[in-house]
């Protein structure tokens, strides 16, 4: 507008050298086309404005009616899925395989331990390892609960067994967690995690020494993680102690354990965890072991009564390249544990009189694994089993009759394995062990596979 | 001389707590970069970001890693794209970290899927069928009209979170608008040489992306969705693609490119890498211009 002026000024200046009859004429001529100017500027900025608005309306009443598609597009989703939207998350693994060893899986001992629970090679040929049901949901917004049902074949007959059966609290506050019911243990890395998710056919040797492959009870468990950068969590249970390695009957919290774990990332490519453990049960009331008769006769069955306590290190790394673990990565994993026991041991069935010894038991061993994933659906494996002991009591030869002389053995274990993974929902593996741990020395193949059906599981770390 | 000592320990404490305080960030835990990216602009500096994934890591298959539960711990929203992507980890951490504020039905739960429209819902809810997902596919990120949509919800979920900021949030869900909507109306222009463009993919990631800019896929490396293309299927992609040539094959830069190599060296179709998330040093505008870019540098 100013320009215009200027313009209009000077123009009127310059015509100031024409006569000065015609100028005034010429001058209001001027105004005129520019005041049309102007008006028809005005009048054409006027439409535009509002044909941007007529416009933008158009766009508001399209989003609008995409939105409102939308919504009865979603309506007609939930309207289909609400028969079954509230039914818990259902998963069935499915587990089987062929199994060859050299010596008789029978005969398996583990010099210096008393085995019980599921310790054992498993059987020869063709077996159905753990099929296992397990059924998961948020129960409200307060507690989410899961139930796992395992069924296997024991001695010939087919066993089902509540292998997990527990309520927990969800988003609490402070970090705090509570758990009830029956679950596997937090103790150790691997003892939480259910057997189709290790990395091997078999438990390690030390897990299969201290606890029969898996520690689990019935009880209460809390837990704590705490605000900080770091992972730092720290963890006790109260349990009822009359499963193996505890016994007896108990009417209070017959065992209980405390747990500390750390963990973090190195960069984007690594992750680690460290976890300290301790297990205790100062009145283990009668643990029985396997029975084992001598020439037919009736079988005489270790049993053993004290305390007893565990204690352990575990140490996880895994690695991916830009920590992206889909085409390849890497997991190294180490455990230790260590018991003490003190009490005696009693032969079942033995004399009379009955044989009794002393028990002043000192075990302990390690495993160290390695899983590499090479390729996208393969992955293959490392691990090394090694056990050591040193009990003691009144009568050795009660004790080497329990199983509890490592007869100057020391159990050791090397295992390989191939993984080919179809799916996250499948797996084929194939296992060697050279397995030492009693002095003949046995190779064992096995051929599994492990497949899931039903709802996504999750990946534990 | 120990009391002095518990004195100054208390004094540093209380203005540790006090400074803590008063300078109460949001922590915001995204699952995805392109998340992260998007409060970044809607919250600037009144959130503390964490990204759980990166742009070369595929957000089906990470792990709930300790450092992650420790995040999830702390956070004050958690926003994620839901629609079963993150199934394999999220729940776990979610258990294992205790948080109550970002539980599923909290104000702190933002699932990006839930506000808009999802494409490619399966009929058939069958694993044979690959890696479905029941919702739909959820690789909305693609999309640069629900992405406007999801920061509408966003900035309100960002007021109830954090209500005293609820002025400041709505002031730059008003400029995000304006200026995303401009941007939009850049990139459908640039974009309207790539209309009907036919496009091989390796994964079925780009559905948002092929439906916004009209671009049509002829064929996908994976005979199924999550599954290794088979030798038998690339074969018969190469014979249809002898009939029909495409122009171009898109796969994101996280995937494996064995198979999109291959196919590159039979039929001489140009290979565009895009990134499939906002990378670190880069926003959501800018992402977005680069793949718009690329697309175009490809012709």
């Amino acid at each position: 507008m100013r320009k215009k002026f200027l313009v209009a000024v000077t123009i009127a200046a310059i015509s100031n050298i024409n006569p000065v009859w015609a100028d005034s004429e010429i001058e209001a001529l001027r105004k005129q086309v520019e005041a049309l100017k102007s008006d028809y500027e005005q009048r054409i900025n006027a439409l535009e404005q509002r044909l941007k608005q007529s416009e933008a309306k158009s766009q508001l009443a399209q989003q609008k009616v995409e939105q409102i598609a939308d919504k009865v597009a979603t309506n007609k989703i939930s309207a289909a899925q609400q028969q079954n939207s509230f039914n818990p998350a259902i998963s069935l693994t499915l587990d089987g395989r062929y199994a060859d060893f050299d010596n008789d899986p029978d005969a398996y001992e583990l010099p210096g331990f008393m085995l019980g629970n599921e310790a054992g090679l498993g059987e020869e040929g063709f077996s159905i390892g753990h099929t296992e049901i397990a059924i998961s949901a948020n129960v409200d917004n307060k507690f989410y609960g899961k139930a796992t049902l395992a069924i296997h074949d024991h001695e010939g007959e087919t066993e089902t067994e509540l292998e997990e059966a527990y309520i927990q609290t969800l988003g609490l506050g402070h970090g705090v967690t509570l758990k009830a019911g029956r679950f596997f243990s937090a103790i150790g890395y691997l003892n939480e995690q259910h057997e189709h998710a290790w990395d091997f056919a078999d438990a390690p040797l030390i897990y299969r020494g201290l606890f029969g492959d898996q520690l689990r009870d019935d009880g209460l468990q809390v837990t704590y993680v705490a605000p900080t950068d770091t992972f730092m969590q720290i963890g006790t249970e109260l349990l009822r102690g009359d499963r193996f390695p505890g016994g007896g009957d108990h009417d209070g919290v017959g065992a209980w354990t405390v747990f500390a774990n750390i963990g973090g990332d190195i960069g984007i490519e690594h992750s680690w965890q460290l976890g300290l453990n301790h297990w205790r049960e100062n009145d283990v009331d009668g643990r029985t072991s396997g029975a084992h008769s001598h020439d037919g006769g009736t079988a005489e069955t270790p049993s053993f009564s004290g305390d007893s306590k565990i204690s352990s290190l575990d140490l996880v790394y895994k690695w991916a390249p830009n920590g992206n673990p889909t085409s390849r990565n890497l997991k190294l994993q180490f455990e230790y544990f260590d018991r003490r026991e003190d009490g005696s041991i009693t032969m079942f069935n033995s004399g009379p009189p009955e044989e009794v010894s002393t028990y002043d038991g000192q075990q302990d061993g390690w495993y160290a694994q390695a899983v590499y994933q090479f390729k996208p659906h393969w992955r293959t494996g490392m691990r090394y089993d090694r056990l050591s002991s040193n009990n003691k009591g009144s009568h050795e030869d009660v004790l080497a009759e329990a199983g509890l002389d490592d007869e100057g053995h020391t159990p050791e274990r090397y295992s390989a394995m191939l993984e080919w993974l179809p799916s996250e929902y499948s797996r084929i593996r194939l296992q060697f062990n050279r397995d030492n741990s009693y002095e003949d020395s046995d190779n064992q193949v096995f051929l599994q596979y492990t497949h899931s059906l039903g709802s996504h599981g999750s990946h534990q770390f | 001389m120990f009391i002095p000592i518990k004195k100054h320990l208390l004094l540093i404490l209380i203005f540790l707590l006090c400074s803590a305080s008063s300078h109460a960030k949001i922590n915001v835990f995204a699952c995805e970069p392109e998340w992260a990216s998007l409060v970044q602009i809607l919250a600037g500096d009144q959130v503390d970001i964490f990204s759980a994934t990166t742009a070369l890591q595929d957000p089906h298959h990470i792990q709930a890693r300790p450092s992650l539960i420790a995040k999830a711990r702390r956070a004050d929203l958690l926003i994620c794209t839901g629609a079963e992507l993150e199934a394999g980890w999220l729940p776990l951490l979610l258990r294992k970290s205790a948080n109550g504020n970002i539980l599923p039905g909290q104000t702190g739960h933002f699932m990006a899927s839930e506000h808009v429209l999802l494409l490619e819902k399966p009929k058939l809810l069958d694993r044979s069928q690959g890696d479905v997902h029941a919702d739909g596919n959820p690789h909305i990120h693609l999309d640069p009209h629900r992405i406007m949509r999801i920061a509408e919800a966003l900035s309100r979920t960002l007021s109830r979170v954090d209500p005293d900021n609820q002025a400041y949030y709505q002031n730059n869900w008003s400029s995000f608008k304006e200026s995303w909507s401009q941007a939009i109306a850049k990139w459908e222009q640039l974009g309207q040489s790539l209309r009907g463009k036919q496009i091989v993919v390796n994964h079925n990631s780009w559905v948002y992306l092929e439906d916004w800019l009209k671009l049509e896929r002829v064929a996908t490396l994976e005979p199924k969705p999550g599954i290794a293309p088979s030798s038998t299927h690339l074969a018969q992609v190469l014979a249809e693609l002898k009939d029909n040539q495409a122009d171009m094959i898109l796969y994101a830069s996280y995937q494996n490119d064995k198979a999109v190599r291959w196919l590159e060296q039979k039929t001489h179709i140009p290979v565009v890498t895009l990134p499939f998330t906002v990378s670190t040093d880069e926003t959501l505008f800018e992402w977005y211009e680069s793949i718009i870019k690329q697309l175009l540098d490809s012709k």
